[in-house]
């Protein structure tokens, strides 16, 4: 199971809690995660990503493995730990000042 | 006994603010959706109990959200606000034609008839209709594919279609401003639009009297003579009386007529309230004084209303959709500020007191009176 840890409005809006546990088909990429939370949380849908473009919305960062996956090709697969289920996919909420 | 239920947009979540007929008591529910900016929440004409919410966020982006018990529970519906075919382009802030993009529902109008049927009004510039309760919204793209839609351009707060008048005698009839590319009305449903903007005057467009480009902020109508329209354009007061086939100014001796909102009495088709704003480059009262103004001769003659209000160092905005009427035997006024307060009239705005003191800063204002 691939764990995702959700920000908080995007945990409210899905009514879960911190993480969630997701089966996912084939190679553990960005997509395919992303691809598996919309299936089981239809509301998140448009909330991490743009519905047509699939285009990560511009103030949301994907972190794993103390590192920023954000910038990476969504097809590229994801870190050994994370496909393994040992570390979370971080979804993330982009700092602002103010 | 009547009830009258106030629906607070801010910032950072939702308000639902009820009374009794008297509205001197409230009761204060809150924040719904917290954290979220509430650009607008209406309900049904038809079935009160049904509102609609508009919930956005920069990080997150789009979500309505659905009540059918008056507040008490929402359920999210449909979110996808898909222009219609190829989007193609409007003029930038730097000149260059940039793609229409989707940013978030600033209004949504439900039906007169139909709880089903609701209007929503988008950045960029675009109307959307549903007719499943907000599960599916499709572009009435005749709007937008305006042979003048490539010259439209944004105002400072983006390129917002935030005004949605339904006319009650006529269900062919819809007029929407777009800040900033002006008014437009269609008499087919939605199908074709004309410009509405003959007679406005705006000198921060290089053509003063241009067909399109004019910064409306606002327009009001009263029910019973729906042909009959005021506006707060970005400066000017300005008046209609043939469903805005030409307009005439009426600011008259306001000591500012910029301003955002504009409102009608329920029951005086001729009394309007606005709440001047010092200019366009300060946003906020002449002199730190609040005060509300009204006209009960449609315009041209203003009396600043001032009791309950603050009279000095005050310093807050009114937004465009921060103001509305309820519809009681005498008639209350309320309007929400940047700075967190809801100010309630209950005599058609003699006196004001607040509600609420200390909300984030308030979006948009609506009201319904429930018997």
């Amino acid at each position: 199971m691939i764990r995702v840890e959700l920000p908080a409005h995007l945990r409210t809006l899905a009514q879960v809690g911190e993480e969630v546990s997701l089966e996912v088909q084939g190679a553990v990429t960005q997509a395919s995660v992303l691809d598996a939370l919309e299936a089981r949380y239809p509301v998140l849908r448009g909330a991490v990503r743009d519905p047509a473009t699939r285009q990560r919305r511009a103030l949301v960062r994907f972190f794993a493995c103390q590192r920023d996956l954000s910038h990476e090709d969504p097809d590229t697969p994801l870190p050994e730990a994370v496909a393994k289920g040992e570390e979370p996919f971080l979804i993330v909420g982009a700092m602002a000042g103010g | 006994m009547s009830t009258v239920r106030v629906l607070v947009g801010t910032r950072k979540g939702a308000f639902i603010l009820t009374s009794d007929g008297k509205r001197q008591d409230w009761e204060v529910s809150g924040p719904h959706f917290a954290g979220w900016e509430i650009f607008h929440m209406k309900g049904s004409p038809v079935d009160p109990n049904r509102i609609y919410t508009s919930q956005t966020s920069g990080w997150f982006g789009q979500m309505i959200q659905r009540s059918n018990d008056g507040g008490k529970s929402w359920e999210p519906v449909g979110k996808e606000f898909a222009y219609d075919g190829v989007a193609g382009t409007h003029q930038w802030y730097d000149g260059t034609q940039h793609p229409w993009e989707f940013a978030r529902v600033w209004h949504l109008e439900p039906s007169l008839t139909d709880p089903d049927t609701v209007f929503a009004g988008a950045e960029d510039a675009a109307l959307f209709k549903t007719t499943d309760g907000g599960m599916n919204w499709q572009e009435l793209s005749g709007l937008r594919r305006h042979s003048t839609g490539p010259s439209w351009a944004p105002g400072a707060g983006g390129m917002c279609l935030h005004t949605i008048l339904l006319d009650p005698s006529d269900p062919q009839r819809i007029y929407i401003a777009i800040s900033a590319a002006g008014a437009f009305r269609t008499d087919d449903g939605g199908e074709t639009w004309r410009p509405i903007n003959k007679g406005l005057h705006s000198l921060y467009i290089p053509d003063p009297e241009a067909e399109v480009g004019h910064c409306v902020h606002r327009i009001a109508m009263h029910p019973s003579r729906p042909g009959v329209l005021f506006m707060q354009k970005h400066w000017d007061v300005m008046r209609s009386e043939n469903a805005g086939d030409c307009w005439r100014e009426v600011s008259g001796n306001l000591p500012s007529d910029f301003g955002f909102p504009i409102d009608v009495h329920a029951h005086e088709p001729e009394t309007l309230y606005v709440v001047p704003i010092k200019s366009d480059s300060e946003h906020f009262p002449p002199e730190g004084k609040l005060r509300v103004y009204r006209s009960r001769t449609g315009g041209e003659e203003w009396e600043p209303l001032t009791k309950g209000l603050p009279q000095e160092d005050c310093y807050v905005n009114i937004l465009r959709d921060a103001m509305a009427v309820d519809s009681m035997d005498s008639c209350g006024v309320y309007f929400g500020t940047t700075g967190g307060q809801v100010y309630a009239s209950s005599d058609s705005g003699d006196t004001w007191a607040p509600i609420v003191r200390d909300l984030p800063a308030v979006l948009s204002v609506e009201v319904q009176t429930l018997r």
